[in-house]
């Protein structure tokens, strides 16, 4: 009895969730029929319309075939006259191109002309051997001979203005001259176009009072001969490009004559605008011996070069004394072996690089030696190889110590010395090689008063290495900075009563983690 | 001493006496072992010469520790015998230890120096910060210490070099800490005189004038040679500036003082005439009566104005640093310099100018 009523009840549960799905989905039950429904229109519909389509491409298709049936003979005739009217067109051209060529001359034109003839050269050569071209390339020859002298004249005369004279070489180089006597005549041109301006601009500064005003002065001097002179050399690049280096050469020694005397001019604006402010500032008498314009400026001069030594040698203090401290404070005894750079290098290096910036604010690169393309990765290579392993034998016989001294001093005999002072010019190696020695040499004497263990001297390499592998691309000779460095690691070596280096390669990476 | 000058000098753990015969310009060695450690400065007794004393590193547990001492060298290496070169390659003799300067209570003796006019009797070390003048007695065989003094002041003040006024009584002594020249009278051993910021950097060395009193030179890393007058230390007498990079010595000519010799690290060596401040800025003066009947009467006069001081030579043979130089005491134009690389140069002053300064 319970079992059936309780299947009585899910019967009656089941139904009520049937007639429950049904109410629910009502509405989409209807929507299907209606989307099933107008599917069935569509396509119905659409494959009328591929019927009609596929009617119509055969009409077509017949129509097409009917064309060019009765079009097939004329269209042969009608490329042959086109290709006929494209070369009689061409002829016209030719035939025209001598009278076409003298009015552009006549005209000046020049530029015109050159790529009539230019187009033209191609065909004329080709088909010299018919008289009636030969006589228009004659024509045309004698015209561009005229051209040409015509532009040359022009160059010759120079009176125009730096644009045209460009056009001109550009459209002469284009006739074939050679390069060369364009070159020279161009820069002659140019030469006398700046020197009269370095001409004016002297006379402004000449010896009548007052003398002018600085601002003007430059104003003049920049805008004229400086812009001048900028153009030319632009142009000049331009147009002799493909000369190669002694080309260029050439323009390196023409803008560098006329830049020193600029530069002369500007020194010499300078110092009499110095001496007319302190004459109008101090009331000077006239009687007084004033002191010539010209000894001011080397005497300006000379003390420029002696602030420039002096910044050096002080700049160089700061860091040698940064590494005396570093050398003098630290237990080389008992210090533990190597794991990285010590801080005082990296500072060391970091403030070089910061001097570099600022110097190179205010002067140019310089001229370095030529470095070899593994320049930095010749670690090891002068070390161990000029220095025997005999070097390293814990003996101190009389006769090792005679031995790798005569090697080193061998090798000294054809370095050369290392002027550590040396006259600093005013360009930025110049100054960054001088102060680099002197932090250098410092370290050498310092390392030499102290006595080392065996992860001191390991230390010393471990830096040494950083330092050689940052430096050297500051100094004019990376020759100087691996030898002053070979020096003190050698001189650390013979200070050390148990010298054992480090692995190069242990070096190696303990520096490029640092 | 006799006409050859024996050069001493001290390499690492030997002591080489060079003999120079300079009638033959022949040069002996001979070597002394010194086992006590590496030495780093040098001074022989001005009156027993066999007698000199070193300072010296010993390392003892990871430690350096810089001692002094007297020793005594063998009879036969005294007095500069003739040996052939043969052989002095035999057996390299030892040096026989007279005395310690004890220096427990104090740390590192930065050098000795000799009372130079005395007998050998007196002694001064300079040790870290102190002056300690010691007495040696029986025969150099113990060194007692009869007084000392300190430096006072903030950071680790520490001498770096001393020298024995051979003036007063040899009663002075100046010394040198960092950039700080300073005098002391060694009876009651206190400070005379101070010269601050003698040098822009450390000072290395420093020599008195042998024939003018109150003169001592000093030279330092700023690469400058400065003369000073001790009784008005505001301001040096003279500066040279001829030096590259470090100088480390500056020495008088032992009896013409205007002859100064200094030996720098830029590897060069300058022998300077200093005329202007030395005791004959006028040049050598002659009394007509000494004039010989052989020499022609010169009638010419010598100006009244001071000679020119000026660099005589510059000595470039060495390659790498020069660490000492200094005059021989038998021969006043001969003098010799060392730099790191072992290197020993023997030189003469140019004879021109040795005629010019007697005649």
């Amino acid at each position: 009895m319970d079992s059936e009523t309780d299947m009585v009840r899910q019967i009656r549960a089941l139904d009520s969730d049937m007639q429950t799905l049904v109410y629910e989905n009502y509405n989409k039950f209807i929507s299907a029929t209606d989307t099933i429904r107008k599917m069935k229109n569509d396509f119905r519909k659409m494959e009328d319309e591929m019927d009609r389509l596929a009617t119509n491409m055969a009409v077509i298709t017949d129509f097409s075939a009917r064309i060019s049936a009765t079009l097939q003979d004329r269209h042969e005739r009608i490329t042959k006259l086109a290709g006929v009217h494209a070369l009689l067109r061409k002829l016209q051209f030719l035939f025209e191109l001598p009278s076409r060529l003298t009015k552009c001359v006549e005209l000046g034109a020049y530029g015109q002309a050159m790529r009539y003839q230019g187009r033209a050269q191609a065909v004329l050569q080709q088909y010299q051997h018919l008289p009636s071209f030969r006589a228009i390339q004659d024509d045309c020859q004698v015209i561009t001979a005229r051209l040409a002298q015509q532009l040359r004249q022009r160059f010759r005369e120079g009176g125009s203005g730096a644009p045209e004279q460009a056009e001109c070489v550009e459209l002469l180089l284009a006739l074939g001259e050679p390069a060369e006597e364009l070159c020279e005549e161009f820069l002659a041109h140019a030469r006398g176009r700046l020197e009269e301006e370095l001409t004016s601009l002297e006379a402004e500064l000449g010896p009548s009072p007052p003398a002018p005003d600085v601002l003007e002065f430059t104003d003049h001097g920049g805008s004229g001969f400086v812009g001048g002179l900028c153009q030319v050399a632009a142009a000049y690049q331009e147009l002799f490009a493909a000369q190669g280096p002694a080309g260029a050469e050439r323009l390196a020694a023409f803008a560098r004559e006329l830049g020193s005397r600029y530069f002369a001019l500007v020194e010499t604006a300078t110092i009499s605008y110095i001496l007319t402010l302190t004459d109008e500032q101090f009331l000077v008498q006239d009687q007084f011996p004033v002191t010539p314009v010209s000894t001011l400026c080397a005497e300006a001069r000379e003390t420029a070069r002696r602030l420039l030594t002096h910044y050096v040698k002080v700049q160089g203090l700061v860091i040698s004394q940064m590494l005396r401290k570093s050398v003098e404070t630290r237990d080389w005894l008992s210090t533990l072996e190597p794991r990285n750079v010590r801080a005082v290098m990296k500072r060391v290096v970091e403030d070089t690089t910061a001097i570099d910036v600022q110097v190179g604010l205010l002067y140019e690169e310089g001229v370095r030696k030529a470095q070899s393309s593994d320049s930095s990765k010749r670690t090891f290579s002068v070390y161990s190889s000029s220095r025997q392993q005999g070097r390293y034998a814990p003996s101190y016989t009389p006769s090792a110590p005679m031995d790798t001294n005569l090697l080193s001093n061998i090798q000294k005999l054809f370095s050369e010395r290392i002027d550590v002072f040396s006259p600093v010019e005013f360009n930025k190696v110049s100054v960054l090689t001088g102060i680099i020695k002197i932090s250098l040499k410092t370290l050498l004497e310092c390392v030499r008063l102290r006595t080392f263990g065996r992860f001191g001297l390991q230390q010393v390499q471990v830096d040494c290495h950083f330092l050689q592998l940052y430096l050297w691309r500051f100094v004019a000779d990376e020759e100087l900075v691996h030898l002053l460095l070979d020096e003190v690691v050698a001189s650390a070596a013979l200070r050390c009563p148990d010298p054992v280096p480090m692995e190069p390669s242990v070096v190696e990476v303990i520096c490029e983690r640092g | 001493m006799e006409d050859d000058a024996p050069v001493i000098y001290g390499l690492e753990f030997q002591i080489h006496i060079i003999d120079f015969d300079d009638e033959n310009n022949i040069i002996n060695k001979n070597v002394l072992l010194h086992q006590a450690g590496e030495i780093w400065h040098i001074s022989a007794s001005p009156a027993d010469r066999g007698v000199l004393a070193t300072c010296y590193n010993r390392t003892s547990d990871s430690k350096v520790l810089t001692c002094a001492a007297v020793w005594r060298m063998p009879k036969e290496l005294e007095s500069g015998s003739h040996e052939s070169p043969d052989d002095s390659s035999s057996t390299a003799q030892t040096l026989e230890l007279l005395c310690h300067l004890d220096n427990t209570a104090h740390s590192n003796m930065a050098c000795v120096v000799w009372e130079p006019m005395g007998d050998g009797k007196k002694i001064i070390s300079l040790a870290d910060n102190h002056i300690l003048l010691w007495d040696l007695q029986e025969s150099s065989s113990q060194a007692v210490l009869a007084s000392s003094a300190s430096l006072g002041g903030k950071g680790q003040l520490k001498f770096t070099s001393g020298r024995w006024s051979p003036h007063h009584n040899c009663t002075q002594v100046a010394t040198a800490n960092d950039t700080t020249l300073r005098g002391w009278d060694t009876r009651s051993m206190s400070q005379i005189y101070c010269i601050e910021n003698a040098h822009g950097q450390l000072v290395r060395d420093l020599d008195f004038n042998p024939n003018k009193q109150y003169y001592l030179a000093s030279c330092g890393d700023d690469c400058k040679v400065k003369f000073w007058d001790t009784r008005n230390v505001t301001e040096p007498v003279k500066t040279l500036e001829e030096h590259s990079h470090w100088v480390w010595n500056v020495r008088y000519n032992h009896s013409h003082d205007q002859l100064v010799l200094t030996g720098s690290s830029d590897s060069r060596v300058i022998l300077s005439n200093m005329v202007s401040i030395s005791s004959e800025p006028f040049g050598h003066l002659v009394d007509d009566d000494d004039i010989s009947d052989q020499e022609d009467h010169r009638s010419e006069e010598k100006s009244k104005e001071p000679l020119q001081d000026n660099v005589i030579a510059t000595y470039e043979e060495h390659e790498d640093s020069v660490y000492a130089v200094d005059w021989s005491s038998a021969d006043p134009w001969l003098f010799a310099s060392l730099s790191y690389d072992g290197r020993l140069v023997i030189n003469r002053v140019p004879r021109a100018l040795k005629y010019h300064i007697l005649l």
